[in-house]
């Protein structure tokens, strides 16, 4: 007898629960369970070029980044500009890191440190485009000192990290 | 090429489910937590910067969103101290996104990652606001 291999995955299962908790609230109420999903509609087309945009980057890091590039200048060897690379490209990439976390994943496979991961993640706090509504609700001089601690501590955060996720 | 792009296209196809359960789960709890924003601050110097960041955590949205909701709670008279660690856990961690982290980072790197970010929220709200106080 043929294997069946239609296997559900875990990631669909978890979105059909949800839409199926979407299904039973809406009987209780209904103009706040649309109001829900068309904000997520909205949200999750509104997200589809950048979505589009990184998989694009994907495609091409694992078609060019092979594991011994990677592992050159984001892995163990890559010393102290591997730490440069990370927070400069933190602070440049923008988008949601939720976004990024397949890009990342891949370049994990590849051999990037997770340390550099941690300083990479960090680094994104550092908001460049919002940085004039930041500079607006609270001043100038706390948008500076801000983001010069978020830069100190992404290397604190990768020292920590790459301490405790060192097997 | 050809096997790189059927490689990604699996990645997505794992990540797109996972991210659209996500949106739809924290935009069912959103509206909740707005209106709750204001109400659990306790004017308390100490306690407001931690509730700053559990709120901070497990809150989701663009930047601007906490920008916005931070410059209403400091006109409600919330301390800039609680509001800098919202701002900055609000970003910083992400209690909603940890499944999809630990998906494709690791469940050991995601929650380490979150754990350390929510402490140094705290401790970068209080080293900015001492700085600030100090210059101005």
């Amino acid at each position: 007898m043929k294997k069946e291999n239609k296997k559900i995955s875990k990631p669909l299962v978890f979105m059909l629960s949800v839409l199926g908790l979407y299904a039973i609230l809406f009987v209780f109420n209904k103009y706040l369970i649309m109001e829900a999903f068309i904000n997520t509609i909205i949200l999750f087309f509104k997200l589809l070029p950048i979505l589009l945009l990184v998989f694009i980057i994907s495609v091409a890091t694992n078609y060019y980044l092979k594991g011994d590039k990677v592992k050159k200048h984001l892995g163990h060897e890559s010393g102290i500009k591997g730490w440069v690379y990370a927070m400069i490209s933190g602070i440049l990439i923008s988008g949601p890191p939720y976004i990024l976390y397949p890009l990342l994943g891949d370049l994990k496979k590849s051999g990037m440190k997770d340390s550099l991961l941690a300083v990479f993640l960090y680094n994104r706090n550092v908001k460049i485009p919002f940085i004039p509504v930041m500079i607006y609700y609270f001043g100038l001089a706390f948008t500076v000192i801000m983001s010069i601690y978020i830069v100190i501590f992404s290397v604190f955060n990768g020292l920590v990290i790459g301490r405790i996720t060192k097997k | 090429m050809k096997q790189v792009l059927i490689n990604t296209l699996k990645t997505y196809k794992r990540m797109l489910p996972l991210m659209f359960g996500i949106l739809l789960l924290i935009n069912l709890l959103s509206p909740f937590l707005k209106n709750y924003y204001a109400t659990i601050f306790t004017g308390n110097y100490f306690l407001d910067p931690l509730i700053g960041a559990l709120v901070g955590s497990i809150s989701f949205g663009i930047p601007i969103t906490s920008f916005i909701i931070s410059g209403e709670l400091l006109k409600e008279g919330v301390s800039l101290l609680a509001v800098s660690a919202f701002i900055l856990t609000w970003s910083t961690v992400g209690v909603a996104m940890l499944p999809l982290e630990i998906s494709f980072l690791g469940k050991r790197f995601a929650i380490y990652r979150n754990l350390i970010n929510f402490l140094f929220g705290i401790i970068i709200a209080i080293l900015t606001i001492l700085t600030l106080n100090l210059i101005t």
